[in-house]
């Protein structure tokens, strides 16, 4: 059974040739005439005055945790799919419970305004 | 047609599965480039100009070109970037976008020169999942490398890039779970064959519409192309790359645009079938699928040459108080209508 993924392992060894290629491959035919100027990160015209560490909006970290939570919720949601047939009416039950309880959770954070942009 | 029924866990020997994956990695390989052309030259069409048509034979020798170019550019990076990461980055979003390409079906199990050959890379029990799997991995290419150039337009081209990324993943994953469901099997090959009698194209079509915007945010298209908006972020995440790190995330987008056309071709256009009962002989159904997978890139350059790009927060807002609730729905209705 794991032998039908023989090629996949494949796909992935051909993708890391490809990208080592395309990754050093400048490196090897490139000139190098190094000046200061031409290491600082870009900024348009002006003097740089960037430093290492960010700071960013808390939106971001909002939809980082609602994606754990409703990517879960696809993933429990592949299995029922599939066997929806064979199970019919219990199956289609549990789904709907599922996807309410989830629906609820949704219009919590909706009515909370995390999904608001700010 | 060798085989009605789908045989998920079917593989061949060892020797044959290395020789199909190199080919049709091979094919995609010298499709890529012609698809850069492909999209300039129609751009150019769309905006009353040529495009390019210097190098070679219409143009078609301008990737050649630009490679060369490229590869003999000077290798800089910002003195506020982390190195191994920074080099990292580009071969992440290399692998993981020519990784998901092995389960796009080209075809049915075949017979070639007295073997069985699957005309695809793998045909697992897991389907999609694999591709959703990649997809997920493939976001630490642009979140690494934006992040780790030290540049604020990098740093906020990957921040975006991570949001937008996630956002629409989930309705993404919950447009294909109507297929799913309709079709009972994950199998690539089994859900081709379950569109025997009509594609889902047709009793799918809302699931459609949503995977299909849903992919335009996880390709970076426009109009969804706020990973690397050139207005506001100059380059986006790529903005301190050049030369052929550069190429690696231009082959990354477009080998994406090929795997998530491959993937709408097998869910909801019928991959290999053809309308009106035709059914030619094996040999043709990969060039079917390679034509089907056309029509959607097509499409891909005409949205972008026609719709602006949308702004930040419409789009975070778009994804989850419209297309999640629709993809929702879409499933609530499918999974009844399957069951009673």
């Amino acid at each position: 059974m794991l032998r039908s993924y023989l090629p996949a392992i494949v796909f992935i060894a051909l993708g890391a040739v490809v990208g080592g290629t395309f990754g050093v491959l400048n490196a090897v035919l490139g000139p190098r005439r190094v000046i200061k100027h031409k290491t600082d990160p870009y900024e348009c015209g002006l003097p740089s005055e960037v430093k290492r560490g960010f700071r960013f909006g808390i939106s971001f970290y909002l939809m980082a945790m609602l994606f754990i939570l409703f990517d879960i919720e696809v993933i429990f949601l592949y299995p029922i799919a599939v066997q929806l047939k064979a199970f019919g009416g219990f199956a289609l039950g549990e789904l709907i419970v599922f996807i309410a309880l989830l629906t609820v959770a949704l219009i919590y954070v909706w009515r909370r305004g995390a999904l608001e942009w700010k | 047609m060798s085989s009605s029924v789908a045989v998920v866990g079917f593989y061949e020997p060892w020797w044959i599965q290395i020789i199909k994956a190199l080919v049709i990695f091979a094919a995609a390989f010298a499709i890529l480039p012609i698809l850069t052309v492909y999209e300039r030259k129609l751009l150019g069409r769309f905006q009353n100009r040529y495009g390019p048509n210097r190098v070679g034979p219409f143009g078609l020798m301008q990737p050649l070109a630009e490679i060369v170019k490229f590869a003999t550019k000077e290798p800089f990076r910002p003195t506020t970037s982390i190195g191994y990461m920074f080099r990292i980055a580009p071969m992440i979003a290399i692998l993981t976008a020519v990784a998901a390409l092995a389960l796009v079906p080209f075809g049915d199990v075949q017979h070639i020169f007295g073997q069985r050959v699957g005309l695809y890379g793998i045909d697992v029990s897991i389907g999609p999942l694999y591709v959703f799997a990649f997809a997920g991995i493939s976001f630490y290419g642009i979140m690494l490398g934006g992040w780790s150039s030290g540049s604020k337009y990098s740093f906020l081209g990957a921040m975006r890039g991570a949001a937008q990324l996630i956002s629409y993943e989930v309705s993404q994953g919950l447009a294909l779970v109507g297929v799913v469901i309709t079709a009972g099997t994950l199998s690539l090959t089994g859900i081709v064959h379950a569109q025997r009698g009509m594609w889902y194209l047709i009793p799918q079509f809302a699931g459609f519409v949503i995977f299909l915007v849903a992919s335009f945010a996880e390709t970076n298209r426009a109009p969804f192309d706020l990973v690397e908006a050139d207005a506001e972020l100059v380059g986006g995440y790529f903005t301190e790359y050049g030369g052929t790190p550069f190429i690696a995330f231009m082959f990354a987008e477009y080998m994406n645009m090929i795997v998530v056309a491959g993937i709408a071709t097998t869910m909801f256009l019928g991959g290999w079938l053809l309308p009106f009962g035709i059914h030619p002989p094996g040999w043709v159904d990969p060039f079917v699928v390679v034509a089907k997978m056309m029509i959607f890139i097509t499409f891909f350059i005409w949205v972008r040459a026609t719709l602006p790009r949308l702004r930040y927060d419409q789009l975070m807002s778009f994804g989850w108080k419209a297309l999640l609730p629709l993809a929702t729905l879409n499933l609530l209705v499918t999974a009844i209508l399957v069951v009673s």
